[in-house]
C-alpha cells in the first residue's frame, strides 16, 4: 500500500493539499455560522439594535455561501483525483497484466487478476474520493475541539489527551486485525469470480447433465464464504464505535471527577465543566468519522497489497544483452551469415537451376530460422519434462510438421519458441539469435500463431484479424483470402459490420479456425504456427488453405502441429515426439522407412483407408464398377504406400515453385 | 417525457424490490429498528446524568456533594456501557441482515444465471455479468448497512426535534416552512439530474469489466501478436470513459451535500435573525431563542448527513437496477404443465420439418427432416457452418425451433421436462470445458456418486488414464482454469471419459476427437462402439473415417439435408457426400 500510495496518490498531493484548504475555508466558514448565532444571541440582542441584527444576519448568509461554494469546490477536486488516481491505476495493473508472463499468468490465476482489476481497483477509488470529502471536517473538529478545551481548563483537557493514545491504540489493533481479513475476503472474492466464470463458460454442459441443482450448491457454498468473512470482517470493524464510545464517555466521566474535585478546591467553574460535555460531544463524534476511515482505509490497504502484488511481480524472463549472447553462438552466427550469403548468391543471379543445385549441394537453401539445441523443459520443477533434449534446425522457408499423441509435448514446443516459457536447459535460437536476447515485441513480430484454444473478440470479423494492427482493408480481405475464410465473410457481409459474439460464439468451429489463421497470415509474418488450428475443416478446405499457403507464402517458415498425417507429409521435416522426446526426425519418406511410431500413426490413417478402398471396390456392384474405380483407383495410388514417389516429387516442383517466386 | 416517467416507474420499482429483500429478514429488522429507537432514547438520558452529576458539582468551592457525584459518575459510567454494547448489537445486527440481504441476492442472480437461455452469454460479456454480481451487489450492501441505520436515526429525531420546536414557538417555525420545501425541491431536483450519471457510472464500470475479463482471457493470444500496447490503449478508452462517468456522478452527486447544508445554514441564520427580531419585538425570550435554536441545529444535523448519503443511495439504486435488469432477463420457457418424466428412453429420434434461426429474421436451418431408429449412428456432415451444431442446440433444446417438431419416442420434445429429456443425451463438445477441480470431480460430474473404480474404468476406455497417473497427484490432481500443461486433446479426452460413465440412451458426439491423435482415437472408437452399441448416436466429424460406419449419414448443406444414406449409397450417388469425402485426397 505504501507503494501505491508513493506511486499513485504522491503526485497529486499537492493538488489534494490545495483542495483540502478549500475544504478546510469552506468547514470553517461552516463552522463560524453556530458561532455567530450565538453572538448574535449572547452579545447583540441585550444591545437591542435591530441593523446590528440585521448586519450579523448578512454576515452568516455571507459565510453560508462561501461554505457551499468551497465545499463544491473542494469535492469536486476531490473526484477529480480519485477518477485520476484510480484511471492510472488500472491502467498501469492492466499494462502489467498484459504484459505477463505465462508462468505468473498461470501463479495468479485470470480470475484473481480479473477481480483484481475490477473489485481492488474500485475498492482505492472509493477510499480516495471519501477520505478527501470526509478527511477534513473531522480532523479540524478534532484538534479544534481539544484546543478549545486546553483554553477552558487545562488539568480537565489533560484527561482528554490522556486518552489519545490509547485510541490510537485502538485503531491500530482493530486495523491490523482487520486488514488480513479482507484481504481473505477478497481471495474468497475471486473463487465466487471463478465460479461464475466457469459457469458462464460451461453453461451448455451444466445444462446438459443437468446440473444446475450441483452448481447452485457450489456458489451456494463460496457465496456463503463470502458473505462470513464480510460479516467477520464488519464484526471486527463494528468493535472500533462502540469501543470508541466507552473510552470517550469513561473520559468523561473522569473529566467530571477531576472537575469536582477542582471545584471543590476552586480551581475551577461548573460553567467550564458545562461547556466541555458540549465540545466533548463534538470530539466524540469527529473521532467516529475518523473511525469510520479507518475501516475504509483497512479494507483499501488489503486491495492496495494486492494490486501491489501484480504490479511488484518479477519479470521472469529476463532479456539477455546480445553480447552475452553473440560469445556463445558465434558458429551459430557464422551459419547464419552463410546462409545469407546464400542467399544474397541467389537473388543476384536467380535461376530456378542455381537455386536448386546450391540447395541440393549444400542443403542450404536458406539460412535457419528456428534452432532447438538440446532443449530441455518442464513446467513444473521436479516433474518428468514435458520435452527432453530436443534438437533440430529449420532454414528459412522450410515446413517442420510436428506429430505425435496427445500430451508428447507439441504445443509446449510452440511455448519454448515463442519465448512463454523459458527452457530449463539449451537453447533456442530464431533466426539465428537467441529467443533470449530478443526484444519481447521483436521476438513476437517474427510470428503469425494458432493457438489450440485460441481467442475470438467480440468484434468485427476484420478487427479480429487485425486486432489492431497497422493492417490495410486490402491486407485483411488478402488473409482471409488466403485464410480459405473469404467466402463465408462474404455471405456474412450483409449482416451488422460482421459483428462476432462473445468467444465467437455465432461461427461454428471451422470459421473461427480460419479467422484465426488470416489473423496469423496477415502481417506475413517469418515464421507461421498452426498448432493443431485446422482440425475443425473438412478436407476440402483443408487442402486448399495448404496449397494457399504453398504457393503465396513460400518464404514463410512454417511450424504444423497436426493429427492427420495429410497436414504435415509435405514438410521438409517432421519430428515426431514421443514423451517429450524426439523419437523420429526426418521426412515422410524417411520416417516410413525408419520410425515405427510413425508408421503406425500413418497405417492408422492410410491404413483404414486402403481398407476401405478394398472394401467398396468388392462390394462396388458391376455396373457402377469402371466408375468407381475411375475414381477410388488415383486415390489409393497418392494416399497408399506406393505415394512416396509421385509425392517426392510433387514436393520438389512445390519447392521450385516457391523458389522461382521468391526469385 | 414518457421515458422519463417510466424510469421514474422503474426506479420505484427498484425500491419496492430492494424493499422486498429486506422485508425477508422483517424480524432482524423490527429488533433493529428497536435497538435504533432504544439508543437514541438512551442518547437523550446521558446529557440527563451529566447533567444531575454536574448539579451536584454546582454550590461551588468547597461544598462540592461528593457522594452525590460519585453516585451520578457511576450511572453514567454503567449507562455508557450498556449503551456502547447496544450499539455494537445494533451494528452486528444491521451487518448479518445485509449479509442476509447480499448472499440472497447473489444466490437469486446466480440461479437466474442458470436458468437463462444458453444463447445469452454468447451476446453479454462474462465480466459485466461478474460486475453485476460482485461490486453491483457490494454496492447495495454497502448502502443497507451503513445508509439505512443512518436514516432511521434521522427520521426519528427530525421528528422529535419538530415537535420541540413547534411546542417553542410555532411562528418562529414558519421559518422551516420555507427552508425545508426548498431543501426537499433542491434534494430530489439533483437527485434527478444525477440519477442518470450514477446509472452511467454503474453501466461504464461494467463496460471496463467485460472488456478487462475478455482481453484477460485472451492475453496469451495478444501476446503472441504482441499486440499488448494496443490493447492497453484500447481499455485506456474504456477506462478513461469509466473514470469520467465516476467523476461526473462522483461530482453531482457530492453537490447534493453542500447545497442542503447550505440550505440549513440559510434557516439557522434565518432563525437567528427573525428569533432576535421577535426578541425586540417583545414576543420571544432569549431562553427559548437559545433552545429553539439547539432543536434547529439538532434538526438540521441528520438532515445534513442524510443528504451526504443520497449520492451513495444514489449508486446504490442504480446498481440495484442493473442487477434487477438480469433478473428479469427471458428465461428458458418453463417446462409445459404435466411435462412428461422421460424416465428411460427408447432413443428414436425423429426431426420433422423444423425450420430455426437464432435471429427470427435470419433462418440457418430451412426445412429439416429424418429419423433416427433405436441404437444407430446417425452421422451428420457438411461443410462448416451448415447448421450441424445448431441442430444438437435442438436437440438437447437449448433453443425450440421456430416450426416443426422433434419427437423422442414418439413424444413432443416439448412435452417432456428439459432435465429428464437432457439426461436421455450424453454429450460431448467440441468446446470442451472442465471446471476447477480435481481430475476425479470432473469426470465424475455427470453421474454423482460414481466410484473410483467406474471413473478409472472410463478413463481408461477414453484412453486417458496413464496421463492421469502421471499427474503429479493422480486423479486428485486439481485442474486449474486454463490447465497450462492440458492439451486440447488431452481435455477432450476427459471430457469423452466423463460422457462414458453416463447412462445415457443418445449419445452427441460434436467434434469431440478432433484434436485427438488417430491412432488414440480408433481405440478410442473401439471401446465406444462397445458403449454405444444399443444407444442412438448423433456424430458430428470432419474425419470420414469417423462416419464411415453410420447407420445413416446426413448430409448438410445451407441447413437442409441435400442428401442422406449410408457411406456406400452415398458415394455411389456421386453428389454431395462424394464431393466432401474426395476432397480430403486433394
Amino acid at each position: 500500500m505504501k507503494e501505491i500510495i508513493a506511486r499513485y496518490v504522491r503526485p497529486y498531493f499537492p493538488r489534494m493539499s490545495f483542495g483540502f484548504v478549500i475544504k478546510f475555508i469552506g468547514t470553517v466558514m461552516d463552522l463560524c455560522i453556530p458561532y455567530i448565532l450565538a453572538h448574535i444571541i449572547d452579545v447583540v440582542i441585550p444591545k437591542e439594535d435591530r441593523g446590528l441584527v440585521l448586519w450579523w444576519g448578512a454576515g452568516m448568509l455571507v459565510c453560508s455561501v462561501l461554505a457551499v461554494t468551497f465545499n463544491i469546490i473542494a469535492n469536486r477536486m476531490a473526484s477529480r483525483v480519485a477518477s485520476w488516481v484510480t484511471r492510472k491505476l488500472r491502467h498501469d495493473l492492466f499494462e502489467k497484466i498484459m504484459y505477463l508472463s505465462n508462468r505468473n499468468m498461470d501463479a495468479f490465476t485470470k480470475p484473481s487478476l480479473i477481480s483484481r482489476m475490477t473489485s481492488d481497483t474500485y475498492e482505492i477509488q472509493q477510499t480516495v474520493a471519501r477520505i478527501q470529502r470526509l478527511g477534513v471536517r473531522a480532523p479540524i473538529l478534532l484538534i479544534g475541539g481539544i484546543f478549545v478545551t486546553f483554553t477552558l481548563d487545562w488539568a480537565m483537557a489533560m484527561v482528554l489527551v490522556a486518552l489519545l493514545p490509547l485510541l490510537g491504540a485502538l485503531s491500530v489493533f482493530v486495523s491490523k486485525k482487520g486488514i488480513p481479513i479482507y484481504a481473505k475476503l477478497q481471495e474468497t472474492a475471486d473463487r465466487m469470480v471463478r465460479a461464475v466464470r466457469e459457469d458462464i463458460a460451461g453453461v451448455r454442459v451444466i445444462k446438459a447433465l443437468s446440473k444446475t441443482e450441483y452448481e447452485k450448491e457450489k456458489f451456494r457454498r463460496v457465496n456463503a464464504e463470502v458473505v462470513d468473512r464480510e460479516r467477520t470482517a464488519g464484526m471486527v470493524m463494528a468493535v472500533m464505535n462502540p469501543s470508541l464510545n466507552i473510552f470517550l464517555n469513561m473520559g468523561l466521566v473522569c473529566v467530571i471527577l477531576t472537575g469536582a474535585y477542582r471545584v471543590n478546591a476552586g480551581l475551577s467553574e461548573v460553567g467550564k465543566i458545562l461547556a466541555f460535555t458540549t465540545y466533548f460531544t463534538l470530539i466524540l463524534n469527529a473521532m467516529m468519522s475518523i473511525s469510520k476511515m479507518f475501516s475504509m482505509i483497512s479494507r483499501s490497504i488489503a486491495s492496495g497489497g494486492r494490486i501491489w502484488k501484480v504490479l511488484d511481480a518479477r519479470e521472469d524472463m529476463e532479456i539477455l544483452s546480445p553480447e552475452d549472447v553473440l560469445g556463445e553462438d558465434a558458429e551459430e552466427t557464422a551459419s547464419a551469415e552463410r546462409g545469407v550469403s546464400a542467399e544474397e548468391m541467389l537473388s543476384a543471379e536467380g535461376t530456378a537451376k542455381q537455386s536448386e543445385t546450391a540447395s541440393a549441394a549444400a542443403g542450404l537453401s536458406g539460412r535457419p530460422m528456428i534452432v532447438f539445441d538440446h532443449v530441455t523443459f518442464s513446467y513444473y520443477k521436479g516433474l518428468k519434462p514435458s520435452v527432453e533434449n530436443l534438437s533440430f534446425t529449420i532454414r528459412k522457408g522450410e515446413t517442420l510438421g510436428i506429430i505425435g499423441e496427445i500430451g508428447s509435448g507439441k504445443s509446449t514446443v510452440i511455448n519454448l519458441l515463442m519465448r512463454m516459457y523459458d527452457a530449463d536447459e539449451g537453447r533456442i535460437l530464431v533466426d539465428g539469435r537467441d529467443v533470449r536476447s530478443y526484444r519481447p515485441e521483436e521476438l513476437k513480430a517474427k510470428f503469425g500463431v494458432v493457438f489450440q484454444n485460441d481467442m475470438i473478440f467480440e468484434d468485427t470479423i476484420a478487427e479480429n484479424v487485425s486486432l489492431g494492427r497497422d493492417l490495410t482493408p486490402e491486407q485483411v480481405q488478402e488473409a482471409l483470402l488466403y485464410a480459405q475464410a473469404a467466402e463465408f465473410v462474404k455471405d456474412r457481409s450483409q449482416e451488422a459490420e460482421n459483428a462476432l459474439n462473445i468467444r465467437g460464439a455465432n461461427l461454428s468451429g471451422g470459421q473461427k479456425q480460419r479467422v484465426l489463421i488470416a489473423r496469423a497470415l496477415a502481417m506475413r509474418p517469418d515464421i507461421l504456427i498452426l498448432d493443431d488450428s485446422s482440425s475443425a475443416l473438412d478436407y476440402k478446405t483443408d487442402a486448399k488453405l495448404r496449397q494457399g499457403l504453398r504457393e503465396h507464402f513460400a518464404d514463410t517458415t512454417l511450424v504444423i502441429i497436426a493429427q492427420r498425417i495429410s497436414s504435415i507429409r509435405h514438410a521438409e521435416h517432421i519430428l515426431v515426439l514421443e514423451d517429450g522426446a524426439a523419437i523420429g526426425y526426418g521426412t515422410h519418406e524417411e520416417l516410413m522407412k525408419n520410425c515405427e511410431t510413425y508408421r503406425e500413426i500413418s497405417h492408422s490413417q492410410m491404413g483404414d483407408l486402403e481398407e476401405y478402398a478394398e472394401e467398396e471396390n468388392g462390394a462396388a456392384g458391376p455396373q457402377t464398377e469402371t466408375k468407381e474405380n475411375g475414381a477410388a483407383g488415383p486415390q489409393t495410388e497418392t494416399e497408399g504406400s506406393g505415394a512416396a514417389c509421385p509425392q517426392t516429387e510433387k514436393e520438389a516442383e512445390d519447392l521450385q515453385n516457391g523458389k522461382e517466386a521468391e526469385a | 417525457m414518457s421515458a422519463e416517467s417510466g424510469k421514474k416507474r422503474f426506479s420505484r420499482r427498484t425500491l419496492i424490490r430492494l424493499g422486498q429483500y429486506l422485508f425477508y429478514e422483517k424480524w432482524l429488522l423490527s429488533l433493529a429498528l428497536a435497538c435504533t429507537f432504544g439508543s437514541n432514547l438512551f442518547a437523550l438520558i446521558g446529557p440527563r446524568l451529566t447533567g444531575y452529576a454536574i448539579g451536584a458539582i454546582e454550590p461551588g468551592k468547597g461544598a462540592v456533594d461528593f457522594s452525590r457525584v460519585f453516585y451520578y459518575a457511576g450511572w453514567m459510567a454503567v449507562f455508557y456501557l450498556v449503551s456502547a454494547v447496544m450499539s455494537y448489537g445494533l451494528q452486528v445486527l444491521m451487518i448479518t441482515i445485509s449479509r442476509r440481504v447480499v448472499y440472497r441476492m447473489r444466490q437469486d442472480l446466480f440461479e437466474k444465471l442458470l436458468r437463462l437461455p444458453v444463447g445469452y452469454f454468447d451476446v453479454h460479456q462474462t465480466g459485466d455479468i461478474i460486475s453485476r454480481i460482485s461490486y453491483d451487489i457490494d454496492t447495495v450492501n454497502a448502502s443497507l448497512s451503513n445508509d439505512l441505520v443512518q436514516l432511521l436515526t434521522t427520521v426519528i429525531t427530525v421528528v422529535g426535534s419538530l415537535s420541540m420546536m413547534i411546542a417553542i414557538s410555532p411562528r418562529l417555525v414558519l421559518v422551516f416552512a420555507f427552508t425545508v420545501p426548498l431543501s426537499v425541491c433542491l434534494t430530489k431536483f439533483l437527485t434527478g439530474k444525477t440519477r442518470p450519471l450514477f446509472r452511467a457510472r454503474s453501466a461504464k464500470l461494467g463496460e471496463l469489466n467485460g472488456f478487462v475479463e475478455e482481453m484477460i482471457s485472451g492475453q496469451k493470444s495478444l501476446k503472441a501478436y504482441g499486440r499488448e500496447e494496443y490493447t492497453i490503449g484500447r481499455c485506456d478508452g474504456k477506462n478513461d470513459a469509466a473514470a469520467q462517468a465516476f467523476y461526473r456522478a462522483e461530482y453531482y452527486g457530492s453537490i447534493v451535500g453542500p447545497c442542503v447544508n447550505f440550505v440549513n445554514n440559510l434557516s439557522l441564520s434565518l432563525t437567528g435573525v427573525f428569533g432576535a427580531l421577535l426578541y425586540l419585538a417583545r414576543s420571544m425570550s432569549i431562553g427559548d431563542i437559545s433552545s429553539f435554536v439547539l432543536y434547529s441545529r439538532k434538526f438540521s444535523g441528520p438532515i445534513n448527513e442524510a443528504a451526504n448519503i443520497i449520492s451513495e443511495l444514489q449508486s446504490a439504486l442504480a446498481a440495484a437496477e442493473r442487477v434487477f435488469t438480469l433478473m428479469d432477463e427471458a428465461e428458458e420457457s418453463p417446462d409445459v404443465e404435466n411435462a412428461i418424466n422421460l424416465a428411460k428412453a427408447e432413443g428414436k429420434v425423429e426431426v420433422s420439418h423444423i425450420r430455426f434461426g437464432y435471429l427470427p429474421e435470419k433462418t440457418i436451418i430451412h426445412d429439416l427432416s429424418f429419423t433416427a431408429e433405436p441404437g444407430r449412428l446417425i452421422a451428420i456432415v457438411g461443410h462448416t457452418g451448415a447448421g450441424k451444431t445448431t441442430l444438437i442446440n435442438l436437440l438437447m433444446r437449448f433453443y425450440d425451433p421456430q416450426e416443426g417438431k422433434i419427437l423422442v419416442d414418439g413424444m413432443d420434445c416439448k412435452q417432456i421436462t428439459r432435465k429428464s429429456l437432457r439426461g436421455a443425451y450424453a454429450m460431448v463438445l467440441q468446446d470442451t470445458w472442465l471446471f476447477h477441480g480435481t481430475v476425479y470431480e470432473n469426470l465424475a460430474y455427470g453421474k454423482e456418486g460414481a466410484t473410483r473404480e467406474e471413473v478409472e474404468k472410463a478413463a481408461r476406455a477414453a484412453h486417458i488414464h496413464s496421463f492421469i497417473m502421471r499427474l503429479p497427484e493422480g486423479y486428485d490432481t486439481v485442474l486449474t482454469d486454463e490447465g497450462t500443461n492440458i492439451s486440447k486433446g488431452q481435455k477432450q479426452l476427459l471430457t469423452i471419459a466423463r460422457a462414458m460413465l453416463l447412462d445415457a440412451r443418445m449419445l452427441i458426439l460434436d467434434e469431440a476427437t478432433s484434436n485427438v491423435d488417430t491412432r488414440t482415437e480408433i481405440r478410442i472408437q473401439k471401446a465406444m462402439r462397445n458403449l454405444m452399441k444399443d444407444k442412438t448416436c448423433f456424430v458430428i466429424a470432419h474425419r470420414l473415417s469417423t462416419i464411415r460406419n453410420a447407420d445413416l449419414i446426413l448430409v448438410v448443406d445451407d441447413g437442409e439435408v441435400v442428401e442422406q444414406g449410408t457411406h456406400r449409397e452415398l458415394m455411389r450417388k456421386n453428389g454431395a457426400y462424394r464431393q466432401l469425402y474426395e476432397a480430403q485426397f486433394e
